[in-house]
């Protein structure tokens, strides 16, 4: 009985990673790859992907939910990217330039971006989306039409061809994968980016020590409740804004990653979609508005991207199309976010409900039947 | 017990807020180890005191208070709870200020965790210390083990049962270092008898230790278990002030009650004539946070008010919000003999109840639209009143000139000062946007109305208003009331009977000229005593 | 004078200043039009125009910000519905008004449906209405983006030529519905100016419907249920019914609105175009002086006039002034701008 009841919990808090689990292993034949093939991608895709995802965490243990507003770290990390090519680092050092020049912006972004969010206490979601769409225009009007104008621009390679604004299309040539090429590990016919795992495993090893921080204890305690802990004298506000921070700056670090591995960013789309698929990944790794694990990140990251690697195939093969297989991805993407989301809510008001109900049988039945006739 | 002078000083405190005196000149002092019991009627003083004594940002926002608080002889005056935390202060409110993922041990020692420095201190500051759990439990044991409680230091808050959050609190109180006064309002009132039992043990074991407490409960019998001394305010003055030995609970009852004005306001008793039973209400039960009903059963005649008092928290509010269908609630209620659907604020109203809800602002107003839309609304809704047909009758829209004449004929009926039937009810105040309410539920013409706190928060003359108005529509229409009040001079002054709810049930009906002492020993919590003992035997 | 002061103040915190500057930001423009050699007639003309076009969309929040369920970033949803309504009028070959009226009945079924669903989901969620909605308003966008590829249509207008399968990214509607509106009574002034008057008829008697229907006493609750949801649920009005009611009311005006914004624009268009639609009505009430819970038609109209009027006027004054097309950009600025200023106000009363 009790079994039943388990098992039956288990699948609705992970209806959505078996979900996608199903999806995927049907996918997988049709799309006729290798599993060779997809294993190596599954590789790269996990060292392109995972420290971006890995910068959501935080928010989520503060309560803030999922940062839309990551958006803003990905563009600190371009524009760090735009001047290491400009000043022509390359390399590792230009990776480390680039990060170097994208923290300060990132940490002021973040601090806009929590300040914002303040204001904006429980649509903090909804929120950072739309701020992450205004900063984009701020970002368009810095980059298109400032740098080489206003900012003067040492290699006009990177600028369009009427002197002013930086070029659709940067080719990262300097630092192309120079993280990854640090230290490839050839094994049996895969290549493994060690140094990336190793950044990623830094930065795991990083999240952990930091929840058992003082400051992660804070942060915990303001997601479970801002008033308790309001009353507890821990600064609300200030947490939530350095959860927001940290974040901010990892998202930067993690798009520059990513752009090392792509060896090219467009410049004015690249962080389109950095939040969405972050978000999408994350959720289809178990984890919800409220909770998030590190083994979330990894299972999600490996599941939506075999996903994403099979589907153009399998739907050029089932369909004759491979638009279909595109819209389907993105059509998962956003599906899963929102099937999350709703499950969520909806999970968080019947445990509302039967809190209240468990309450109502405790308390009516503390009180022996008849005692006042 | 070394210390000889009190630790806690209370002299001449005075508060008035807007010209309303709430404590008057109130005196009292506290020794370490003492535990004084701190009783009083709902608006006695007892709320507004301790705000006084934690430093609430409210008491200086309305001008501050006279009088001074000291200290080990020294006068304090703290500007934020913070301050009153430092000097040693802890208070247990009577709703659980706990985090319910957290374990009990995270919870005791919120804010104040255990840390070993890391390296990144230096740059960051000490948040970024790391947390010493093992210590962090050795402290919260420690506190658990001065309480003489089993509680496990690893448990979730969200999977104990209540007394144990109450524990976890005092618990938390106490681990501060500095914490020589402890404040607990209430801290019975969710308990069940033996954790209760337990509670008033560890609050013992507690003052052995040197900590003064201050312990405030309505259940009288507690206090004279517990307390040392005992203080008795009464409408802002500290009217006794003893030791608690020789001293009974019926003898506190009548002080906390006692009246000097009382006897003249009594006008309801006189004797009158009513028609049949209009509602009979058996076995109620209403999940209402903070006011469960828990088995209630009462029946009003056509032509009565029908009083409902007793001390806060105790229930009587959850009885005309479960009838309307606000909470969920069980039972049966019938109107005129025909049952009435509970859960359907629909059924309710269609029946012929209507309801000023005691939550004006949240429950009771549309505080962004006009007069009118509040006045016609549910009449609207519930019986298609005010509505036009337009376009050869194709649709019904607002009668907007109907809403208008009704809502003027109510302005001038209840005197309600507005600029005009499209002001905003936001704009108005309390006591007007009561009378809002009231006109409301007349709109609807129903034959039984209750009204649930209908003078709370607004000031001395439009209480008058309200409850003269209630006492015309009586007498004048016929209208049956239920009246819900925690004031019993307003109940004894318009009711027809009078009973007291206390921890979820009717401990007894009284006319209104019964003797205060009465009254005062319905709500001390001694009936839901004696109804369990009774069943226990 | 010192009374009329905090008037002055009070107007100013109510209005909001994003929305002060917005509004001499125009006035700014409009002025300075003659200047660079921007035509006033055809700017102004071109203003009607689109304002007639994003109206219904603009309108089609109203319901849902009244009734208390938010911002409507799920208004693709009623989009679609209009979709498949237009695509299905061009796959039977309806012409003239019988095309653009029969691409509206054909709709009206699909948005009905929709609307139900959607508002069923969203009173499953409350507090979350808005992030979700943006998804679920995403996923159906993409989900339909498979169906223009699979669905059967055969209509040579609408299928790919060479595949002979799948729908094109953009149908013309010339020879279907196209102008059928505008054209109607149209005002012709000078080469450069149209009036369209058939199109803001059109708008003008949806919104005097709606007018109406927020009178009523369903549209009164609706209010109600907004404005004080344990007020109207203590009135004995199902708080559920009457949400699900009004994100109904929304999606059809949304498939209305693009079938009326596709017989003006001369396209339909499909796949990813529906999925900024959305931001852009939002930013437009907002602008208006809408509120995440409260609108009005007033805001409405002000709303599209301003925005759509700042959309026509930021690219042909801007861009012949300063010879760049920096204007997307400010758009980008400006209507995102004031949806995080609309979020981030303190909505509620103090309690």
């Amino acid at each position: 009985m009790s079994g039943k009841k388990s098992l039956g919990r288990f699948l609705t808090e992970n209806a959505v990673v078996i979900l996608f689990l199903l999806i995927t292993i049907a996918a997988i034949p049709s799309s006729g790859l290798s599993i060779q093939y997809i294993l190596q991608e599954m590789i790269t895709r996990l060292g392109r992907n995972t420290f971006l995802v890995l910068a959501l965490i935080l928010p989520i243990y503060a309560g803030m939910g999922l940062n839309f507003g990551m958006t803003l770290g990905a563009m600190s990390g371009q524009l760090g990217l735009i001047l290491a090519i400009n000043f022509n680092v390359g390399g590792v050092e230009g990776l480390a330039f680039a990060a170097l020049l994208g923290t300060p912006v990132s940490v002021l972004m973040g601090y806009i971006c929590g300040s914002v969010l303040n204001k904006a206490k429980g649509r903090e979601m909804v929120t950072g989306y739309m701020l992450a769409f205004f900063i984009n225009g701020i970002y368009q009007l810095v980059i298109l039409y400032m740098m080489g104008a206003i900012f003067p621009i040492r290699s006009p390679a990177i600028l369009l061809s009427r002197g002013y604004g930086i070029r659709n299309t940067l080719n990262l040539e300097g630092v192309r994968q120079s993280l990854d090429n640090l230290l490839m590990l050839r094994l049996g016919g895969y290549a493994l980016p060690l140094a990336t795992f190793i950044v990623i495993a830094v930065l795991c090893a990083f999240v952990i020590w930091f929840k058992k921080t003082k400051l992660g204890q804070d942060m915990r305690a303001v997601g479970h409740d801002m008033t308790v802990a309001e009353s507890a004298g821990v600064p609300v506000d200030r947490t939530r804004i350095i959860a927001i921070i940290i974040s901010t700056v990892l998202a930067c670090y993690g798009q520059i990653i990513f752009l090392q591995n792509m060896g090219n960013m467009a410049t004015y789309n690249a962080h389109d979609q950095t939040s969405f698929f972050a978000v999408a990944a994350i959720l289809v790794g178990g984890a919800s508005v409220k909770k998030a694990s590190i083994p979330n990140v990894f299972i999600g990251v490996i599941l939506l991207h075999v996903l994403f690697v099979v589907t153009p195939r399998a739907g050029q093969n089932l369909f004759g199309s491979a638009m279909i297989g595109e819209y389907f991805r993105q059509f998962i993407g956003y599906g899963v976010i929102a099937l999350s989301l709703v499950l969520y809510a909806w999970r968080a008001r019947k445990d509302a409900l039967r809190a209240r109900e468990g309450l109502r049988r405790a308390s009516i039945a503390a009180a022996p039947e008849g005692a006042a006739k | 017990m070394g210390q000889q002078g009190p630790i806690l000083s209370v002299e001449h405190v005075s508060k008035e807020f807007y010209g309303n005196v709430v404590l008057n000149d109130v005196c009292f002092e506290l020794k370490a180890g003492e535990i004084l019991g701190l009783v009083g009627e709902n608006g006695a003083g007892k709320t507004t005191l301790m705000r006084i004594l934690f430093g609430m940002p409210v008491i200086a926002e309305t001008g501050g208070y006279k009088g001074r608080i000291c200290l080990d002889g020294q006068e304090v005056r703290f500007s934020s709870p913070f301050d009153a935390l430092d000097s040693g202060i802890g208070m247990v409110h009577q709703e659980f200020s706990l985090i319910p993922g957290f374990t009990t041990t995270e919870n005791i020692v919120l804010n104040r965790e255990s840390m070993r420095p890391s390296i990144l201190n230096d740059v960051f500051g000490d948040r970024m210390s790391v947390l010493d759990r093992p210590d962090m439990r050795k402290r919260a044991e420690a506190a658990i083990a001065k309480l003489g409680v089993k509680l496990d230091p690893d448990l979730l808050i969200s999977e104990m049962p209540v007394g144990h959050k109450q524990f976890t609190e005092i618990a938390r109180e106490i681990t501060r270092t500095k914490t020589r006064i402890l404040v607990l309002d209430e801290p019975t009132a969710v308990l069940t008898e033996s954790e209760a039992e337990v509670l008033l043990a560890a609050l013992r074991n507690i003052a052995k230790l040197g900590i003064a407490i201050i312990f405030i409960s309505h259940r009288l019998r507690e206090v004279v278990d517990v307390a040392d001394r005992v203080v008795v305010l009464r409408d802002g003055l500290a009217i006794k002030d003893l030791p608690v030995a020789g001293v009974s609970v019926r003898d506190i009852a009548s002080w906390m009650v006692g009246r000097t004005v009382a006897a003249d306001a009594v006008a309801g008793g006189e004797g009158r004539e009513f028609g049949d039973e209009l509602l009979k209400v058996e076995g109620l039960w209403v999940d209402m946070p903070g006011e469960t009903v828990r088995d209630v059963s009462f029946s009003v005649r056509k032509g009565e008010i029908l009083g409902f008092g007793g001390l806060a928290g105790q229930g009587k509010l959850g009885i005309p919000n479960g009838i309307m269908g606000l909470y969920p609630a069980g039972g049966s209620v019938g109107l005129r003999g025909k049952g009435v659907p509970l859960d359907s604020p629909r059924a309710a109203l269609e029946a012929g109840m209507a309801f000023v809800s005691e939550d004006r602002r949240g429950v009771g107003l549309l505080l962004d639209e006009s007069l009118d839309w509040n006045i016609a609304f549910t009449a609207m809704q519930v019986q298609g009143a005010y509505l036009r047909p337009i376009l050869g009758g194709l649709f019904k829209i607002r009668d907007e000139a109907g809403m208008r004449k009704l809502t003027e004929e109510y302005v001038g009926a209840l005197d309600i000062k507005c600029t005009s039937p499209k002001q905003k009810a936001k704009e108005l105040s309390g006591g007007n946007q009561q009378k809002i309410c009231l006109a409301k539920a007349f709109a609807v013409k129903p034959d039984l109305l209750f009204v649930s706190e209908p003078t709370r928060g607004i000031d001395v003359g439009a209480k008058k208003l309200v409850l003269d108005t209630l006492h015309r529509y009586n007498r004048e229409y016929g209208t049956t009331i239920v009246m819900v009040s925690s004031e019993l001079e307003e109940l004894r002054a318009i009711c027809d009977r009078i009973a007291i709810v206390d921890e979820g049930r009717i401990a007894g009906i009284l006319p209104p000229t019964a003797e205060l002492p009465e009254f005062g020993l319905l709500m001390s919590g001694l009936a839901a005593r004696n109804a369990r003992e009774a069943v226990n035997a | 004078m010192p009374k009329s002061t905090p008037n002055i103040k009070q107007f100013v915190t109510d209005f909001g200043w994003p929305r002060i500057i917005i509004f001499f930001f125009l006035a700014l423009l409009f002025a300075a039009a003659p200047f660079v050699g921007v035509r006033m007639d055809a700017s102004i003309s071109d203003v009607f125009n689109r304002f007639g076009q994003n109206g219904l969309f603009v309108l089609a929040l109203v319901p849902m910000i009244q009734s208390g369920c938010g911002l409507n970033f799920g208004l693709s949803i009623g989009i679609i519905a209009g979709l498949i309504g237009s695509t299905l009028s061009v796959q039977l070959g309806l012409i003239g008004f019988g095309g653009f009226f029969g691409a509206v009945a054909l709709a009206l079924p699909f948005a009905v449906l929709f609307g139900w669903v959607y508002g069923k989901l969203l009173n499953k969620v409350k507090g979350e209405e808005m992030t979700i909605a943006m998804y679920v308003g995403f996923a159906g966008v993409m989900f339909m983006c498979i169906m223009w590829l699979v669905l059967p249509y055969t209509s040579p207008t609408m299928v790919w030529g060479y595949a002979g399968k799948g729908l094109r990214t953009t149908i013309t509607v010339e020879g279907f519905y196209r102008q059928v509106l505008n054209e109607f009574l149209a005002i012709r002034i000078g080469p450069n100016f149209v009036f369209p008057t058939g199109m803001l008829l059109f708008d003008g008697l949806c919104a005097y419907l709606l007018w109406l229907f927020m009178r009523t006493k369903t549209g009164t609750a609706m209010t109600a249920v907004g404005s004080n949801p344990d007020y109207a649920r203590a009135s004995g009005i199902s708080v559920d019914r009457m949400r699900t009611t009004s994100v109904i009311i929304s999606t059809v005006l949304g498939a209305v609105g693009i079938v009326v914004f596709q017989q003006s624009y001369g396209f339909i268009q499909l796949y990813t175009a529906p999925l900024a639609m959305p931001f852009a009505a939002v930013a437009a009430i907002l602008i208006g002086g809408a509120s995440v819970n409260k609108a009005s038609m007033v805001n409405v109209l002000v709303g599209a006039f301003l925005f759509q009027g700042l959309l026509t006027m930021t690219p042909s004054v801007i861009n012949s002034a300063l010879h760049t097309d920096i204007s997307e950009v400010v758009r980008l600025i400006v209507s995102n701008g004031i949806i995080i200023y609309a979020l981030t106000r303190k909505t509620k009363v103090a309690k």
